[in-house]
């Protein structure tokens, strides 16, 4: 299975997730984890995701959350689980 | 599984750390290339690089946008052109330095490496011609950078480089006067050269090298300073373990993104360099960790022994991060590229003198000063012996890149932009070294016992 990670951060409003998930499940990613937490209107998520099936190309997927995220005055960014592997897994 | 806070550890220090890979550097033999027709020769070279470094750029940005990790700068280093084209029938070697430039450009890397000549015990004929070529080849090309060795713990220093060295850097800042003397930027004396260093100016493919291969340099002083954040005022115990345990996350990443570039461009992967290497950016700082660790600035009393600490806990951590080490691994403190550094400079609280102690404990040695314009080449030849005793004593590498700034002087400043940023312009010990430097010869190697 390959996998990404998805982080999202910014200030909290309605639609976050509904915008998020449409588009995961359009290039057909599988969520397989979501953490939320709102700190003081601040809105941070973290989501684990399966891309083994994904019909989108990475980095396409990249730019298409990054401009949703644009869009909504949030920082959005997918990333390959293996720098997070790299960094703190020996 | 990745816990939420490992993954919020990460991006953080991305984001509001400075963590990056600062370059990707391939590494290309041109030996393969030897022609005694210039032409030919400038050919071979042209097609090789752009050949094998068509996809670098490429690579790099993509497995930046996939990560997330910004990948800085993709660059090539090739074999010491003194050896590449020593067959070659010609009195200059400028086109060559030229076809460099021009196979840079076209594949869109920011620095080509290895207008180098390394005359640690003499000079072939080929050397010659190479060094008496850097001054106009550094004024000619934009991404060309050039680097003599001229000593050596086995081999000792030859003076009658370490002499011309200093002609050439003057004569270097002399022609290219009219851009800040930008000339000597892309220009640095080496001892104990490495092979496969991917920073620059220093960068040379090795002749003990293979074909091609993928090197690695990773930075991040950013992130061990917001990590001694938390823990300010605790012993040295506990400020040498979090240095230690930073280094060694910041090379994972590093190693991380080798592999990859290796797999990608289908190029063995050669070493991961570990160094802390600065960028004018507030919180891209040495100066700024020395600060953190409880010095006003870099430069009071106490800097030599911060930055030791500093260099090796940087060295342990990285070590077991990465599979293969080399290059330069240890901390950088090139002065115009730190912008605590030129604070500090600039203050007077850190002087050539400091620096030159300071050398005697980090990875590289004099990097990136501007000293005044009327300083003599026998002082400029002064300085890199005196760098080049301390490498050829101590089995390390030094270096110095000196800018002598043509018509100014001390309390004046020189503006190189990007990552070479600016510096204030130093103050050099006004008594002469001619008679020194005019007795030419070499200083024999040092005795490699009774180490005290």
């Amino acid at each position: 299975m390959k996998k990404a990670v998805i982080t999202v951060l910014g200030h909290d409003k309605v639609g976050i997730i509904a915008r998020v998930c449409t588009f995961l499940s359009e290039a057909n990613v599988n969520i397989l984890d979501i953490s939320q937490t709102i700190v003081g209107g601040y809105f941070d998520m973290v989501m684990v995701v399966d891309i083994t099936g994904m019909t989108q190309d990475f980095d396409k997927a990249v730019d298409g959350l990054a401009s949703i995220g644009e869009e909504m005055g949030l920082a959005i960014k997918m990333q390959h689980t293996e720098i997070f592997d790299a960094m703190h897994r020996i | 599984m990745i816990t939420r806070n490992e993954i919020l550890e990460t991006n953080q220090m991305i984001d509001n750390a400075n963590l990056d890979v600062r370059t990707i550097t391939m590494g290309i033999s041109l030996l393969d290339c030897a022609d005694a027709d210039i032409d030919k020769f400038n050919e071979k070279v042209y097609n090789k690089i752009t050949t094998y470094a068509k996809d670098l750029v490429k690579v790099g940005d993509e497995l930046a946008k996939e990560y997330g990790v910004p990948v800085v700068n993709k660059r090539i280093s090739v074999t010491p052109i003194a050896i590449a084209a020593a067959g070659c029938k010609t009195d200059s070697y400028v086109s060559i330095a030229q076809t460099l430039d021009r196979a840079a450009k076209a594949v869109g890397v920011n620095f080509i490496g290895g207008f180098s000549a390394l005359v640690q015990k003499g000079y072939t004929e080929s050397d010659r011609k190479l060094i008496a070529s850097i001054p106009e080849a550094m004024a000619v090309t934009d991404f060309v950078c050039s680097s003599v060795n001229i000593g050596t713990s086995r081999n000792g220093i030859n003076m009658d480089a370490v002499k011309e060295m200093g002609e050439v850097i003057h004569k270097t800042a002399e022609l290219t006067k009219d851009r800040e003397c930008i000339g000597c930027a892309k220009l640095v004396v080496f001892c104990n050269a490495v092979e496969d260093n991917p920073f620059m100016a220093g960068a040379f493919h090795g002749v003990g090298e293979a074909d091609c291969a993928i090197n690695v340099g990773v930075s991040g002083p950013g992130v061990v300073k917001k990590a001694l954040e938390e823990v300010r005022g605790e012993d040295f115990e506990t400020l040498c373990e979090t240095v230690k345990r930073t280094a060694f996350k910041i090379t994972r990443v590093g190693q991380m993104i080798a592999r990859e570039a290796s797999k990608r461009l289908n190029v063995p992967f050669g070493i991961i360099d570990l160094s802390l290497a600065p960028t004018p950016a507030v919180g891209d700082s040495i100066a700024e960790i020395f600060q953190e660790m409880g010095l006003a600035e870099p430069g009071a009393p106490g800097t030599t022994a911060a930055l030791a600490l500093l260099n090796d806990n940087v060295k342990k951590g990285g070590v077991m991060a990465s599979s293969y080490v080399g290059g330069l691994s240890g901390a950088f403190i090139p002065v115009s590229e730190d912008h605590g550094m030129i604070e500090a400079a600039a203050k007077g609280a850190l002087t050539l003198e400091k620096l030159e102690a300071m050398t005697c404990v980090c990875s590289v040695g004099l990097d990136m000063i501007a000293v005044p314009g009327d300083t003599t080449p026998a002082t400029l030849s002064g300085i890199i012996a005196d760098e080049a005793a301390i490498g050829m004593v101590n089995n390390k590498t030094t270096a110095v890149r000196l800018i002598p700034v043509i018509d100014r002087g001390v309390g004046e400043s020189v503006e190189f932009g990007g990552l070479l940023g600016y510096a204030p312009i130093m103050a050099v010990n006004k008594y002469s070294c001619e008679d020194f430097i005019a007795r030419g010869g070499r200083i024999p190697a040092p005795i490699h016992s009774f180490k005290n």
